[in-house]
């Protein structure tokens, strides 16, 4: 027998604010979180722009120990995943006696290996580097770190898939839980922001040089956009059996129905609409729901030429005209390995308290979208259920259905 | 360095690297166990005294050391040799 998954708890720590209720306030006052940052022109970036969260002070919280291996993908994770487990209803105490697994998607730790070899160059002998680069070097810094922190006994594995990492992170937690396998996954996507990040990926060209307005420089699906704006920070999603949140008496934000995925075995860094017209086509057909069900689609939407034309088609092909679209990475910039998480967290706050959050900027369609229903402005509206988009270089696609709890 | 010149700089980068009470830094206290230390804060402990002292000890030099009278023994003796 399958067990049916649902979301007990979400974290956020964004530029849209360091916590939920932060974070929902902006998405319903369409703020955006980007900003000009002078140390990127300095240190030689086309693009000044950027999402903007500060280093956490994690002192009050984590031991000299606990802190020493962490560099920012696991100080903004143990933030956001501080968050979910308080609103989850779950403490250590309860972790360490139970078996509850971690996947987190995180794809680099450019800022901390740059740091550490340094430090190398400099002294020219590699014990003086220290106890805890090591742990901030290696991919899985946030499993390692929040794995020891919260001593979790299940699975523990991190999700490496490019700006999906976040998406399939949820969906492979859910895939574990829905076949019995654990009870319980924290789930989620950490993205650093530190200016030796996404040096290589500015130098493809593909960042928006809007510099002279900043909020205005992240529009996806508008037809003046000219390229995306990097972002980071980390989300957290608590996903869990009904059996067990039931048992432990936990909120219930939303049930998952469907993860469907795909890889477009074609070019490195373009889209493909048969990539993600068949992830979307995969998660309808394992939620079991016709098109028509879905009340809103939070699109991946980039603010790239490319990739927002072809996202506009697929959606387009999947669920005509009508159903409302928005992509948060308008407010949010791209926060790539963390976007499939964070914008799932976005997406159960709108679902519930009754709003889309708007595509900001959308002031002129395109050919392909103006065929689809883009939401540019606050509106209040009823979702009973959503579906979110993550697709990444390589190819890699992820989409989940989630709708509203009913027992 | 003068011994209580040694006392002091030692009491100020071990009290901020291992974040303990410059006052738990005593003479006859031990240093393992004041400073809580695991395996991995060896590491650490052996770059803060190169860093504020000057030399690397050894992993012999940790074994014959259980005061902080031990320690600055032995950072007198290392510098002595230096």
């Amino acid at each position: 027998m399958e067990n049916r998954v649902v979301i007990t708890g979400i974290g956020t720590y964004s530029c849209l604010g360091e916590n939920t209720d932060a974070v929902l306030d902006s998405l319903r006052a369409g703020r955006s979180g980007i900003v000009f940052d002078e140390s990127r022109k300095e240190f030689g970036y086309r693009s000044a722009l950027t999402g903007f969260v500060k280093e956490p002070d994690l002192k009050p919280f984590l031991s000299r120990r606990e802190r020493i291996g962490m560099h920012e993908p696991a100080m903004f994770a143990y933030m956001s995943t501080r968050e979910a487990l308080i609103q989850s209803n779950l403490d250590v105490d309860f972790l360490e006696k139970t078996e509850t697994g971690i996947i987190f998607g995180n794809d680099s730790t450019a800022g901390a290996v740059i740091q550490t070899i340094d430090k190398v160059r400099e002294r020219k002998d590699t014990t003086l580097i220290g106890s805890g680069d090591i742990f901030q070097n290696m991919n899985c810094t946030v499993n390692m770190n929040l794995s020891t922190i919260f001593k979790l006994k299940g699975i523990n594995i991190s999700m490496s898939a490019a700006c999906a990492s976040g998406s399939h992170a949820i969906g492979m937690g859910y895939l574990l839980i829905k076949q019995g396998l654990q009870d319980r996954v924290i789930c989620g996507g950490a993205q650093e922001i530190n200016v030796y990040a996404m040096a290589s990926f500015d130098g493809l060209g593909a960042f928006s040089l809007n510099e002279s307005d900043p909020t205005k420089a992240s529009r996806p699906f508008d037809r003046d956009r000219d390229g995306l704006v990097p972002s980071g920070g980390s989300a957290t999603v608590i996903v869990e059996s009904l059996e067990s949140a039931l048992k432990r008496n936990a909120p219930i934000l939303g049930e998952i129905i469907g993860y469907g995925f795909s890889s477009n075995g074609d070019h490195i860094s373009n889209p493909n609409f048969d990539g993600q017209f068949r992830s979307l086509n995969m998660a309808l057909k394992q939620a079991n729901i016709d098109p028509k069900l879905v009340d809103y689609v939070n699109a991946h939407a980039t603010s790239t030429p490319v990739g927002d034309t072809t996202e506009a088609q697929a959606i387009h092909s999947v669920f005509g005209s009508k159903v409302p679209v928005s992509s948060t990475k308008s407010m949010t910039g791209h926060e790539c390995w963390m976007a499939g998480a964070s914008e799932i967290a976005y997406s159960l706050m709108m679902m519930n308290n009754d709003f889309i959050a708007p595509n900001i900027n959308f002031e002129n369609p395109d050919e392909d979208s103006a065929k689809i229903n883009i939401v540019p402005e606050y509106k209040e509206h009823k979702i009973d259920c959503f579906l979110s988009n993550s697709f990444g270089f390589g190819g890699t696609n992820s989409s989940l259905i989630i709708k509203k709890f009913i027992k | 360095m003068e011994r209580a010149e040694i006392i002091e700089t030692t009491k100020r980068f071990l009290s901020e690297e291992f974040e303990v009470d410059p006052n738990e830094i005593q003479a006859e206290n031990n240093l393992h166990s004041t400073l809580d230390l695991d395996s991995l804060d060896y590491v650490d402990l052996v770059v803060v005294i190169e860093e504020n002292l000057g030399f690397k000890p050894t992993g012999d030099d940790f074994k014959a050391i259980q005061s902080f009278n031990d320690f600055y023994d032995l950072v007198e003796q290392k510098l002595t040799v230096a």
